[in-house]
Order: structure tokens, then sequence, then C-alpha cells
């Protein structure tokens, strides 16, 4: 077998070869969370007391979360799950050589480059673009940000849309093309279903987004007034065409973290997937809904209370086909043979998490109900429970599962399931007393909250804790314990980030190197990847498989 | 954590309805739920999330639990080394899917009832016109002339903890209102987004530019209660509390008597006017 690969420069930076620009997604994706990471330690450690510990003032704390969210999203979970696993495993699961149109791959990676590279300038330049990563007029326009910051960060998500855009249009093409022959969609892996839905959600959704967002940016610059009233525009209107990308982005972040979720499931309990046509419909049905559901997320914002009524009642409507998902999951592993190596773990993390996220979507859902607690803790807890625990842990479930496949090399066992332990446990402590913050009125995206100051002995992380813990509950008023609680998790997280980083170097250089099988799936579970040399040739199906 | 947060909030209603004849609504830091409710909205909205959410989202996730950890002792390697071939159940599919509709109806019949309650009241006994501003908010009494004035944080250099003020929740000018009364609030901005809310009464609505928005609520229980501007508004989005003091009728009709004085010279101009050159500075 020829496994010519090009010289180094060529390989990595006009990479046509969908495997090498999955891993560059992926080194991507894990640079960014790096960036995204510290963001939160800081807001995190900011939350630990009350008082300013870290930021100079409200517009750079709101740099924060402006920037920590546009990156988790954009650059951290959508490349990764997307760009890395959906590039790497869509063509092998389908038995292609590669995508249907590899250089329009290799720009939409290049084209995230410059735009996380734009975002990251938009935090830098100025006061920074503190808007949110909802980048809500009339905030965002000239009014509330003169500088240059907004349009920057304007730029990035064309940029990054762009990007996703070509990039879904290429796994439409290549799924709808290029399967092995007798693979009809009915046969055809979850996860492969799980990106062909996506893709459609963002053909589907981002070109609203970008021109929601170019609006803003005549806004701001040529004296249009679509969002501005005193010209006659409307900021709701920002907000509907913001939501009607928004909620299918939620969709669009979770969805492959479904695939890759069923496929290690199945894998390790050595058995197909449980009612697989009504996963894949499942997933379709969830697509679809997602559409219509955008504006649960403006219930306050002054629409009609029958539009309210309307939208609680289809957002309440998505909790049957997750239901139908986790259901399935469960009954994969009912009467199987299960093994727990680290991806089963995490994936097993990943629907109770998960199921925990979703339920307290159920309770969002009801538009009575969030009078109370819309842009409080309780929705940072939600959404973290089913993105920050749901999508990362997919991300870490996938790269546990197929980093053999990709690099050779399989991790160290024992450290992963260490990594996992500890991710699990301090993720779980900063985000379910956000909670009781929540329930309790905390509003979201505050950079101080009410609550005595603490005494300067009892400041800081490195103090008597037990003595803090006792001051804090014994005060009057104040969100401070559950934030301080909360923090604790987050060091925890951090120190999670190192020891993950530290497992991916020793499996780079270090690793055992692994045969084709090295989960040892059986043929009734198995996909065409585990059919392939670890890492794949080059040039892989070189005799094209087929399916009976 | 029902039960928890229930014997919290008991121990915690006692302590301060027994130091104190009106309520002193605040977040206690151990607290686990919603803040005790002060209006018949806030009324329905806790018995919602307590009696009826919280037991059907609990039952949810220790039924999700409890299977996971079922299949992880029952059907491990070593209890199950051969894994079954079943792979389809259809009654097993259609229960799963008509046993969540169901549970889904059950949440929606009430949830909608609340809901058209919590929108608007047909004729309201008075207006509260609020205003959002960075950083701060202007309160005008529509049925009242020559009430409105602005509210601004206490800094914190500056509260007194004797009078009771608490650090970034007390304001300069306290809203007074009535209790028993329907009040309709009227919510707007002159700038950017703010969202007016009071987690003890049950509502929240974002202050938009070029819109006023519209709630009510029916206060029951004296007291001095707190919200904070919900939507984020910029560089002091943590520093625009709202302070409400509900009254008697009787104290509200002399505190109007007072209230009449004091904020003579602010006339709705004058108001707008003093809000611009102070947000410009």
């Amino acid at each position: 077998m020829s496994d010519h690969k090009p010289g180094f420069f060529t390989r990595w930076f006009m990479s046509t070869n969908h495997k090498d620009i999955g891993t560059l997604y992926i080194i991507f994706s894990i640079t960014a969370a790096l960036f995204g990471g510290w963001f939160s330690m800081m807001m995190r450690h900011e939350l630990g007391d009350p008082g300013l510990q870290l930021a100079a003032d409200g517009q750079q704390w709101n740099v924060w979360i402006t920037a920590h969210g546009l990156i988790m999203v954009f650059f951290v979970v959508m490349p990764g799950l997307i760009g890395g696993f959906g590039n790497w495993f869509v063509p092998l699961m389908i038995g292609a050589p590669d995508m249907a149109f590899p250089r329009l791959n290799n720009i939409s990676f290049w084209l995230i480059i410059p735009a996380f590279l734009l975002l990251v300038a938009s935090a830098l330049v100025g006061a920074g673009a503190g808007t949110g990563w909802t980048v809500y007029p009339p905030l965002s326009t000239k009014l509330g940000h003169p500088g240059m910051s907004v349009d920057l960060a304007i730029f990035s998500l064309h940029l990054a849309g762009a990007s996703s855009i070509l990039g879904a249009a290429n796994f439409i093409t290549t799924i709808f093309n290029m399967r092995a022959p007798g693979m009809t969609l009915h046969k055809m892996p979850l996860f492969v279903w799980a990106m062909l839905v996506t893709s459609f959600l963002l053909v589907l959704s981002l070109p609203v987004l970008g021109g929601a967002i170019t609006m803003l940016l005549t806004d701001r610059n040529f004296g249009t007034s679509f969002f501005d009233p005193a010209g006659g525009g409307d900021p709701i209107l920002y907000q509907h065409l913001f939501w009607f990308f928004g909620h299918p982005e939620v969709y669009i972040m979770i969805l492959p973290a479904f695939g890759i979720v069923s496929h290690i499931i199945s894998t390790f309990s050595k058995k197909p997937v449980f009612g697989y046509l009504g996963m894949a419909y499942a997933m379709v049905a969830i697509g679809f809904v997602g559409f219509i559901v955008w504006a649960h997320h403006m219930y306050t914002s002054g629409i009609n209370v029958n539009t309210q009524a309307y939208f609680t009642a289809a957002t309440l409507i998505i909790a049957v086909p997750t239901g139908v998902k986790i259901f399935s999951w469960i009954a994969t592993m009912w009467g199987g043979s299960m093994t727990f190596p680290t991806p089963m773990l995490w994936a097993l993390g990943f629907i109770f998490l998960f199921t925990v996220g979703g339920v307290t979507g159920v309770v969002l859902a009801n538009a009575g109900m969030d009078t109370s607690l819309h842009d409080t803790y309780y929705v940072v807890a939600h959404f973290h429970y089913v993105l920050s625990l749901g999508a990362v842990f997919a991300l870490f479930a996938g790269f546990y599962y197929w980093i053999g496949k990709m690099s050779g090399r399989q991790y160290p066992e024992f450290m992963g399931k260490v990594h996992f332990w500890m991710t699990f446990i301090a993720v779980n402590f900063i985000f379910f007393p956000q909670h009781f913050l929540g329930l309790a009125g905390m509003p979201r995206r505050i950079v101080d909250y009410p609550g005595p100051l603490v005494p300067e002995h009892l400041q800081g992380p490195f103090v008597n804790h037990i003595e803090k813990i006792k001051w804090m509950m014994d005060q009057e008023y104040g969100y401070q314990l559950w934030n301080y609680v909360s923090t604790m998790g987050a060091y925890l997280s951090g120190i999670s980030v190192i020891v993950f980083l530290g497992i991916v170097f020793y499996t780079l250089f270090f690793g055992r190197k692994v045969e084709e099988n090295y989960w040892n799936a059986i043929p009734e579970t198995m996909t065409f990847e585990w059919t392939l040399s670890s890492p794949p040739p080059f040039h892989q199906f070189e005799i094209q498989p087929t399916v009976k | 954590m029902t039960k928890i947060t229930y014997w919290g909030m008991a121990l915690f209603s006692f302590l301060s309805f027994s130091s104190s004849a009106s309520a002193q609504d605040v977040a206690r830091p151990t607290q686990l739920g919603l803040r005790d409710a002060a209006t018949s909205q806030m009324e329905r909205i806790t018995w919602f999330h307590d009696h009826l959410l919280m037991y059907i989202i609990t039952a949810i996730v220790i039924f999700v639990t409890a299977l996971l950890a079922w299949v992880v002792i029952k059907y491990n390697a070593k209890a199950n080394p051969t894994p079954s071939k079943t792979t389809h159940h259809v009654m097993l599919e259609i229960a799963w899917t008509i046993i969540p509709i169901i549970i889904l109806i059950i949440i929606a019949v009430p949830s909608f009832k609340m809901l058209y309650y919590l929108d608007r009241v047909e004729e309201p006994d008075m207006t509260l016109k609020v205003t959002g501003y960075q950083w701060y908010w202007g309160y005008e009494y529509q049925d009242h002339e020559g009430i409105n004035f602005l509210s601004y944080l206490i800094p914190e250099e500056e509260i007194d903890e004797s009078k009771g003020q608490k650090r970034l929740l007390s304001t300069d000018n306290v809203v007074v209102l009535p209790i028993d009364t329907n009040i309709q609030i009227l919510v707007t901005s002159a700038d950017v987004l703010h969202a007016f809310t009071l987690p003890a009464f049950g509502f929240k609505k974002d202050a938009v530019p070029g819109r006023t928005n519209e709630t009510w609520v029916r206060i029951e229980k004296p007291g001095t209660y707190y919200g904070q501007c919900s939507e984020i508004c910029g560089i002091n989005h943590a520093y625009m509390p709202i302070e409400v003091r509900a009254v008697t009728k009787e104290e509200f009709k002399e505190w109007l008597i007072k209230a009449k004085e004091e904020y003579a010279l602010n006339t709705p101009q004058k108001t707008y006017e003093l809000a611009y050159i102070q947000g410009a500075q």
C-alpha cells in the first residue's frame, strides 16, 4: 500500500486531507479552550468573594464573559465536534476516501484562524466588546460601545459563520453522495446522522445570524437604524433574528455529542444501538423543533402573552425526542456486557449530566416560571449542564474513544479515569450550587453581587476554609456562600485541565501503539473506522467497502 | 432537595418573622430555593415550582440515575458475559414517547393558567412607570402628579448597616408601594436594555427603548424588597439595584403627601433632563 505523505508545509498548511484537517481542528479547539477556560477561571476567581478581586471594573468583566461565551461556542465546541471529529470520522464511517470538496474543507479551517484572532482583538482593542455573546443592541451599537471592538467581534462572527456554512455544505454533499454501496440512509452510523442534521441546522440558521450582525454593523457605521427606535427600528427585531440562529446553535453543539455518545455506549455494551431508527429520527425531530422555539429566550422582552404560550408549548415538546434518546441509550446498555474504560465513563457522565440539564430546561421552558428565573444563575447552571457538561463531556468521550485511532497510540487508562473523576466532581461543584443562586434571584453577568465584604484575613483561596465557610453562612444576606463553593470547583477543574494536557502529551509521545480494532468492537456495533489501521493510511479505502 | 428547601425555608421564615413585624426580603447565604413570596404572583410561581416542577424533575433525575446504576451493576461484563441481541421493543418505545407527553401536559396546564394570570391586570388601582437608565432607575407615580424621582445605588463606602442598608442592594430613593392594591407597572428604557425585577414579587420585564412593557403586582406583605437589573447594560450593570418598601394603604397615603413635597421640583421633564445630564457625566 502506497502511503505517500506530502512535505510538512504542504501537508499542514495546504492540506486537503480530511484527517489532517480534522487534526488541525482538534489542535485549534484545544488551544481555544485554553483561552476560553482562562477567561472562565478569571471569572470564577472574581466571583469567589464579594467585591472586586481581579476585574478593574464592570466593563472588563463584561468583556470576559463575552469572550468566554463566543470562544467556547464558536471556537471550542463547534470546531472540536464538527470540524474535528466530523472531518475525521464522517468519511471513515461512510467508507469514503475523503470529503466531497477537499479544498473547501481547507478554507473552512483557515477561515476560523483569522476569525479567532479578530475575536481576541475585539477583547483587547479599546474598551473591549462587553455585550455578552448575544451582542444585543442598543448596548452593542455606538451608544453602548463607541470603539471598534464590537465591529471586530462582528467580523469575527462573519468569518466563523462563513467557515461553518462551507463546512456544512461539504458534509451534506459528502453524506448524500459518497456513502459506501449498500449504506442506505437507514443504515448510516448515528454519528453521521447527527452530522447530517447538524449541517442542515448550520446552513439554515447561520445566514440569519450573518444578516442580523451585518444590520448591526451598518447601524453602527453607516447610519441605518434597523435596531434603533429613534430611527424607526426595533431592538427586539435583533433578538428574534439572533435567537432564530441562537437556538438551533445549541442543538448544533449537542447533536454531534449525541452521535458520539451513541457509538461509545453501543461499543462498550457490546450491543447495537437500541431503537436505531427512533434515535436517528429523534435527532431529526430535535433539529426541526429547534427552529420553532427561539423566542423562549425572550419571554421577558415584552412579547405577546399568546406568543409566550405558543413558545412554552413548543419548547416543552423538545423534551419528548430528548427523552427517547436518553431511554434508548439506557436500553442499549440493558442486557449488554458492559466494560468501563475512560470513554465509557465520559459517556455515562454525559447521560447523567444531560438529564440534569434537561429537566432544568423543562422548568425554564414555562414562560411564567421564567419570569422568576430569566437572566439568573439558574439559566447559567442549566446551559452549562447541557453544554459545558454535555457537549464538553462528549468532546472528551470522543477524544478518549478515538485518540488511538487518530494517533496510533493509546492514552494511559488510569490517568484517563483520574481525569474523568476530577472533572466530574469539579463541574458539579461549579454548576450545581448555581441553581440555588438563581432560585434566590442572583442575576447573570454581574461583576459583583450583594453580600457583606469578606474580612481581610479570609479573602482569597489561601485561607482557613472552615472559618471562611462559617463566616459566610453566618451573614444575614448575600450570595457569597454558593459562589465560593462554585469557585472552589472551578479551581479543581483548572487542575483537571492540566492533567488532561499531560495525558495528551504522554499519549502522543509515549502511548502504547494499538491495532485496528483496539476496543474489540463486535461486528454488530462496528463502524468502518475500526477496519482500518491506527492511524488510518493517508489515503484510505483503496478497495471500496460495502454494506450488506 | 425539595425537602431540604422546605426545612430551610421554614426555619428562615420563622427566624425572620420572629425578629421583625414586616418581611425582610433578602437572599440568605444558605438559601436553596426561591425567595419568600410577597405577592399573589410569586405565590403561584412558588407553588408551581416547589409543588409541581420540583417533584417531577427530582423524580425524573432519580429514575434515570437508578436505571443507570441498575445497568452498571446488572449488565457489566462480569455479571453478564454474553450480551443480549435485543434492539427493538415497539411497546417500550411507544411508552417512553407517550408517558413524557402526559407529564408535559400535566406541567403545561397550570403553566398556561399562571402565565395568563401574570400577564396583566384589566383595571389597575394605580400605575408605576419605571425607566431604566445607564445606570439607575427613574420612577414616576402616574396617578399622583408631581412624584417622580431617580433612584441610585448607595455606594459601598456610605452603607450604614445600623440602618439595615445592604451592600449593592440599598438605594438612595426607595420606591414606596401600597399592599393589597393592583399595581400596574410600565417599564421602558431611555438608553440600552435593562430588566426590572423583584424576585419576591415574581415579575421581570425588560426595559426596552422605544417600547413600554406592562406587568402587574399585588403585594400582600409589608416589608422592604430588593431586586437588581437583570439584563446586561454596560459597565455598571451590577450597580443599579431596585429597592421597594411596601406599606399599608394608610401609610402610603401619608407617604404621598410627604413625597409630593419632597419631589415637588421634579417634573417628568425635569427628571428626564436630570437623568440625561447625569448620564452624560
